[in-house]
């Protein structure tokens, strides 16, 4: 007899998205169990609850309980949806820069530098404005747009003197003037399933600081990209943000690994939280065979 | 329908049916974040604060 499937959710909170995965695993009949980040615990020497699961699909909203929950499970053999190597490329900025760097991908230009005096060199070099980003953060939280020496002498200081250890990163990038919109693709296993413009007036067009959606249609062109992008951190589960630049083109921001989609899945009409269990589920059953 | 007080402001909240444990709901009074922390009876707390790697 066939062994039945059974899924974990890792979670902090329950969004609207977590419902409706909750929701398509019940449809589908998958035993799931709810894990709430906060109540879990691991014991390293004791890997067999967790193995239990055929997949645990991250959804954590802190990007340090995710990716440490993600590393363990994998150094157990569980299988994640993404991976820790997946999150890691993703949720640190920096690295998700430098991984599109290395596959070649149009993204805006960056410069990186360990101290104030050496991010300021760096920062006149690439020149005026420009947007100094944390390398972990999300929903446009204390990204700076930067348009003199005065600002970035100021943010500087700031960030050394009053930030975690993880701000004495300079993450600097060229600031790109967007036609007051971005573009947000979701793609998962290889397919872009769909994508929507994120307007809003204010440089940041996030919907978490009030951007709104509108369909996106998905072009050849944004289709490649995106699947470039994916594939450059791993593959996966993913929200792909792209900015048009008037004469290079399509670049790439950032890369999401634990995307919302509030707003994408109702706008769109496609079933982003059933395509998620599906790929679970596909991911779990080809590291079954795999280990048979 | 089960209903909760708000820990802030005590406005009276109706929770919607699907409400689940863990959910976020705004108190439409004080709009401050309650966390639902049990159904059965119906009980919510001030959820946590954003911390800096929270995020999607």
């Amino acid at each position: 007899m066939q062994k039945r499937l059974r899924i974990g959710v890792l979670y902090s909170r329950v969004r609207v998205e977590e419902k409706w995965i909750f929701s398509a695993l019940e449809r589908r009949g998958i035993d799931f169990d709810r894990l709430d980040d906060r109540a879990i615990h691991f014991d390293l020497e004791n890997p067999a609850p967790w193995r239990e699961y055929d997949a645990v699909i991250e959804r954590s909203i802190s990007y340090n309980s995710g990716l440490y929950a993600l590393r363990i499970l994998n150094a157990f053999g569980v299988t994640t949806v993404n991976t820790a190597a997946v999150a890691e490329a993703c949720g640190d900025k920096l690295t998700t820069s430098a991984f599109l760097a290395r596959a070649g991908l149009p993204q805006p230009r960056n410069v990186v530098a360990f101290t104030p005096e050496s991010a300021l060199v760096a920062l006149e070099e690439l020149g005026y404005p420009a947007v100094v980003k944390p390398v972990v953060g999300s929903w446009g939280r204390l990204l700076a747009k930067v348009n003199d020496r005065d600002a970035a002498e100021a943010i500087f200081e700031h960030k050394a003197t009053l930030g975690s250890a993880q701000h004495g990163v300079f993450y600097v990038q060229e600031f790109i003037k967007k036609p007051g919109r971005d573009i947000r693709a979701i793609v998962i296993g290889g397919r872009v399933l769909t994508a929507m413009y994120r307007k809003s007036e204010h440089w940041i067009t996030n919907t978490a600081r009030g951007g709104e959606g509108e369909l996106c249609p998905i072009t050849p062109e944004i289709e490649s990209i995106c699947l470039g992008a994916a594939n450059a951190m791993g593959g996966g589960v993913l929200a792909v943000d792209l900015i048009e630049h008037s004469e290079r083109g399509y670049l790439i921001n950032e890369i999401n690994h634990t995307m919302e989609f509030h707003t994408m899945q109702p706008l769109s009409g496609v079933d982003v939280a059933g395509e998620i269990v599906e790929y679970a589920v596909k991911v779990a059953k080809e590291n079954m065979q795999k280990s048979e | 329908m089960s209903t909760v007080i708000c820990p802030e402001c005590e406005a009276q909240i109706e929770l919607n049916a699907g409400t689940e444990v863990g959910e976020i709901l705004v108190c439409s009074d004080c709009g401050v974040d309650l966390e639902v922390t049990a159904l059965d009876p119906a009980a919510v707390q001030l959820a946590p604060m954003e911390q800096e790697d929270w995020g999607e």
